[in-house]
């Protein structure tokens, strides 16, 4: 342990001795007063250069056509990769659209959404109220639910491929019980019932920590008033615990659909991308389908579907902010 | 009516000492059913790592993994398949020659003499337990496997570092000192994290195409090095440093690089350690960009390689199974041992 | 060389003007303690000096040269602040170390200076411990040492006691005075204790509101506060203000009429006063004398005794503000009983009231 402090302490000192002298020279010309902005330098750059930049490339794509990459190469057309996007003669049918898979994808999208953030949400929830019980081993069940937190999405969805594949452990158990076996990532209900299931499983014990995290703060005499009261266990949890947790439980449900959204990593690796058919494409896989997986690379239509997703994003991000704020005054 | 307030009261009452009702009998319920959840699936895929390529996709599946003994018996050319027999009322492990409909010949394999004749529905085969080693050795030595670790091992090690560094030094202007914008810049940088990279990923591309990084480690690692989350822990963090001690060292003459370097970043070690072990995790999860940006098998990292992998060996489970679970190897270490960092840092932040 | 001039300083604070037009000359080698009530300005004021704080106007000039533009390293100062500033990650040594190791001192100079200062201040035991393993009074010491090694032209302290317990307050002002008396060095020191004032210093700068009200040695301030505020701040009990009258003598002596046959006399130039004017007379608690027979009636109220003088409590007719007395020795008047007490002479403070200036002191009874 000493011997590890001792080598990076050697290792600071030997960084202090490659920058200082440069840095410190800038020191005198510009002032100790600037230095703030030259610390600040890189980490601007890098914002410009990789985030501001590209939503303005992102906004100016999304008016200009072809395939080509230099902006200066592609054709303005206004507002026509939008048009494509939203023509359609009934959104509740992609069939119907001129973009039917963007359309296919949205709705997909939405009912992932829908599913997984309600199925997440109970499942933490449940947990999070169980494990704010003075119950045993509370530290080994809270790391057991967040380990697969940490897990890669590839890695997760190769663990479940596997186990529902059609020799994998779910079949045998299921063949146990008499019933016969099933390829359920070949089964269009199965399979999107499934990439739920693998999202709760993945996600929950992120949540279920936020929510904790907010039911601890609930000060314990609270408690121990309504106790006094004699107010039944119901009653306490409706109109003590849930009320008081109301605000976690809106930044939660936020957070929650903003990364719904974004649903793209396991679920591409588990139903080998989108499958069966176009089951479980998502809006994300569409973008990236679009602009990098296609003969064409079409630049301008994905990046029409990012600036509206993007849209999306934004409004569900000042939502939570603004419930924020609330929660903080 | 009773069953539904006992079923509430489960969420809501604390355990009293010395008694055990029927809400602890659910909540144990429900908190071992959900960590064998966790824990079966990836169990599964470690045993069935173990098992050899002919294992593997047998159906029912056996638990451990498993073959069938194969021996060398002097006069044959082929090894034989090695079973138990009872002879006699005595079993003895013997060797198949042949099966002709329910008669099997077997000969001893130590003294190989005339085969006798049994009944094969009074044998059965002899199984051990064997670690199939060739599922980890091969990726490691026939396949690129090595190169995705060191591409990945690179990535994560060089963007870890970046990360600390760029973002500290931002966080310390921030919380440090005072100047012209430092409001604007702050807000500047924490509204970046409504702008997910899923959102940008096809300009962001054009951008890593019009530096040159397409294909390149340097492509993955630098467009996400400045992270609004970084800095706002960081800040977050700095700000509970007195500012005495920065005055202190301005009178003892440091310069103000110094006074980050010697200073600031040692007094934010545990909140320097937080964010490494997210940017680890990140790093050496993110899947998405590094599948975006490179594209020659050399500059695979480990996720993309594991998803080329399945797309090429899609039968070969036996070979994917062993990578993937190589490759989980690290962030469970991380788990095991840094548990408690990363849950009260998620908690304390809210970030992921 | 350690003296220190302040011209005209300003200091705003965006549009909140902290200080006001200082004019301030410290000579070599003083000790000069800055008080008054919280929020003066005497950090503000202090960290100007050195140098971590921008004036909005004016100059500082550190033996003679104009040290606005410089560094707080570039003035030759050291400062002891008010929580120590110890770096908590680095053992005591390092920390003594640090500053000398930014000014580039050779290894063998720096190791010299530190034991130089371990010794006078008796830290040596804990050179290699980190600042929390030290209790209060030896981080208190390590901050010192930190100035001591830098061999500073100017030493700042910030309140460097107020975190410490009484008994320990009192020994390492000691120590601090003799630490000066050793080193003959410029020390300036904030603190809004007056008994640390009173104590330490060569020379007192009183501030109120941003303002210098007064500046002069500890007894000089004591016994002719320029001010109403001055008065007041030095001493304690503070100072008893009774309403009066100017009266003009026979002689053409200045006497003061505070409602009774008594006239108190003062020292006050006549021409400065016309008979019929109101005054504040102001008189310490210790400097009254209790008598049975012949004096001003004050009633008592009750009193405080702590052991080896009290301080009794109560009024006198007409004026409405409580009156203190001060008595070496156990003494116990009945509540109600009436006293019979005279302003020494010599003792007598006369403040303008609209002004709040002091007009003279009296010199005697009439
Ligand atoms: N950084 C700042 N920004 C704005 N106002 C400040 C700042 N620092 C000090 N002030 C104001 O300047 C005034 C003087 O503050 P200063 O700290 O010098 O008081 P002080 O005399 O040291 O008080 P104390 O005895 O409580 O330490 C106060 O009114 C304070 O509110
Ligand atoms: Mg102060």
């Amino acid at each position: 342990m000493a011997r590890a402090a001792g080598l990076a302490d050697r290792a600071l000192d030997l960084v202090m001795a490659l920058f200082e002298a440069p840095i410190n020279a800038i020191e005198r010309v510009i002032g100790k007063g600037r230095m703030p902005y030259l610390f600040l330098a890189p980490n601007l750059v890098l914002f410009g250069i990789f985030t501001f930049l590209p939503i303005a490339i992102a906004i100016g794509y999304a008016f200009t056509g072809g395939a080509d990459l230099l902006i200066s190469n592609r054709p303005f057309v206004g507002l026509d990769n939008f048009r494509k996007l939203l023509a359609c003669d009934s959104y509740l049918v992609p069939g119907s659209c001129e973009e039917s898979l963007f359309w296919t994808a949205i709705w997909n999208t939405l009912w992932f959404v829908g599913f997984n953030v309600a199925a997440t949400l109970l499942v933490a929830l449940v947990t999070a109220l169980i494990l704010n019980r003075a119950i045993a081993a509370r530290g080994f069940f809270r790391a057991m639910f967040f380990y697969p937190v940490l897990l890669s999405p590839v890695v997760i969805g190769l663990i479940w491929k596997w186990f529902l594949d059609r020799n994998g452990l779910l079949n045998a158990f299921l063949q146990m019980l008499g019933v016969p076996p099933e390829i359920f990532l070949l089964d269009v209900g199965w399979s999107r019932f499934f990439v739920v299931v693998v999202s709760v499983w993945f996600h929950m014990g992120f949540y279920t920590l936020i929510l904790l995290a907010g039911l601890q703060a609930i000060p314990k005499d609270l408690y121990e008033a309504a106790a006094i009261d004699a107010a039944t266990p119901s009653r306490t949890l409706f109109r003590i615990t849930l009320p008081l947790l109301g605000p976690n439980l809106l930044v939660v449900l936020i957070l929650l659909m903003i990364r719904s959204v974004q649903i793209f990593d396991e679920a591409w690796v588990l139903t080998n991308g989108g499958g069966p058919g176009t089951a479980n494409t998502f809006i994300v896989q569409y973008i990236y389908q679009m602009a990098f997986a296609g003969d064409l690379r079409l630049y301008g239509l994905a990046s029409a579907a990012s600036v509206l997703m993007g849209l999306v994003l934004l409004v569900l991000t000042l939502v939570q902010l603004r419930l924020g704020k609330k929660v903080e005054s | 009516m009773s069953g539904n307030v006992s079923a509430i009261g489960f969420f809501t009452r604390t355990r009293r000492a010395g008694r055990i009702d029927i809400t602890d009998i659910l909540s144990w319920l429900w908190l071992i059913g959900g960590t064998l959840a966790v824990l079966v699936p990836v169990l599964w895929a470690g045993m069935s790592s173990l098992k050899p390529e002919a294992e593997i996709t047998r159906f029912p599946p056996t638990l451990l993994p498993r073959t069938a003994i194969q021996v060398e018996v002097q006069g044959f050319d082929k090894p034989l398949s090695l079973w138990n027999v009872t002879v006699d009322g005595e079993t003895r492990e013997m060797a198949m020659v042949r099966r002709i409909g329910l008669k099997a010949q077997m000969v001893d394999p130590a003294n190989p003499g005339k085969p006798v004749s049994v009944d094969t529905r009074t044998i059965s085969p002899v199984q051990r337990l064997t670690v199939a080693t060739q599922n980890y050795t091969d990726p490691l030595t026939r396949f690129s496997f090595l190169t995705f670790l060191k591409n990945s091992v690179f990535v994560t090690f060089v963007a870890t570092l970046l990360t600390l560094i760029v973002n500290a030094l931002a966080a310390f202007a921030l919380s440090k000192y005072r100047f012209r914008g430092d409001k604007a810049i702050f807000v500047l940088i924490i509204s970046t994290l409504m702008i997910p990279l899923t959102v940008v990923m096809v300009p962001a591309y054009l951008v890593i195409v019009g530096v040159g990084l397409v294909d390149n480690l340097w492509g993955v690692i630098i467009p996400t090095v400045a992270s609004p989350t970084g800095v706002f822990l960081l800040r977050q963090y700095m700000l509970t440093i007195p500012d005495e001690l920065i005055e202190a060292a301005r009178v003892d003459a440091a310069s103000e690089f110094r006074i980050f370097w010697r200073i600031v970043l040692p007094l934010t070690a545990p909140a320097l350690a937080v964010l490494a072990i997210f940017s680890v995790l990140w790093r050496w999860n993110d899947f998405l960009w590094p599948l975006i940006v490179l594209s020659s098998r050399e500059n695979f990292t480990l996720q993309v390689g594991l998803n080329a992998f399945q797309g090429e060996f899609s039968v070969q489970w036996h070979y994917i199974l062993a990578m993937t679970f190589l490759s989980l190897i690290p962030v469970t270490l991380v788990f095991l041992f840094l548990q408690r960092y990363i849950t009260t840092g998620i908690a304390g932040t809210g970030m992921k | 060389m350690g003296d220190l001039k302040l011209t005209n300083l300003n200091k705003a604070f965006g549009t909140v003007h902290v200080l006001h037009d200082v004019n301030l000359q410290i000579d070599d080698g003083e000790f000069v303690v800055f008080v008054g009530p919280s929020g003066c300005g005497k950090s503000t004021l202090l960290r100007i000096i050195a140098g971590l704080e921008d004036v909005t106007s004016g100059a500082i000039a550190i033996g003679g040269r104009d040290v606005g533009a410089l560094s707080p390293a570039e003035r030759k100062i050291a400062m002891v602040f008010q929580s120590y500033a110890l770096y908590p990650h680095m053992s005591v040594r390092k920390n003594l170390a640090f500053g000398l190791e930014n000014l580039k001192f050779k290894r063998a100079e720096i190791d010299a200076r530190i034991t130089e200062a371990a010794r006078m201040l008796a830290i040596e035991p804990y050179l290699d411990r980190r600042p929390k393993q030290l209790s209060g009074g030896q981080r208190q010491r390590v901050a010192i040492g930190r100035a001591i090694v830098r061999d500073p032209d100017i030493f700042l302290f910030d309140e460097p006691l107020s975190n410490l317990d009484a008994a320990l307050r009192v020994q390492t002002r000691a120590e601090i005075t003799k630490l000066h008396r050793e080193m003959q060095t410029t020390m300036i020191y904030v603190t809004h204790d007056q008994v640390e004032a009173m104590t330490m210093a060569d020379k007192i700068v009183v501030l109120r509101a941003g303002r210098i009200e007064q500046v002069g040695s500890p007894l000089e301030l004591f016994d002719h506060p320029r001010n109403l505020f001055v008065a007041g701040f030095l001493g304690s009990p503070r100072m008893n203000i009774l309403k009066g009258r100017v009266v003009i003598g026979d002689d053409r002596s200045v006497l003061v009429d505070v409602g009774y046959p008594t006239l108190l006399r003062s020292d006050v130039d006549p021409a400065k006063v016309t008979a019929g004017q109101e005054v504040l007379a102001g008189v310490r608690p210790a400097h009254f004398a209790l008598s049975d027979s012949e004096g001003l009636p004050f009633e008592v109220q009750y009193h405080e005794s702590l052991g080896t003088e009290t301080y009794v409590y109560g009024n006198l007719q007409g004026q409405s503000a409580q009156v203190i007395v001060h008595r070496y020795g156990h003494f116990a008047p009945a509540p109600g009983a009436i006293l019979k007490i005279t302003p020494q002479d010599d003792r007598l403070h006369v403040f303008d009231p609209a002004s709040e200036l002091a007009l003279g002191r009296v010199s005697g009874r009439a």
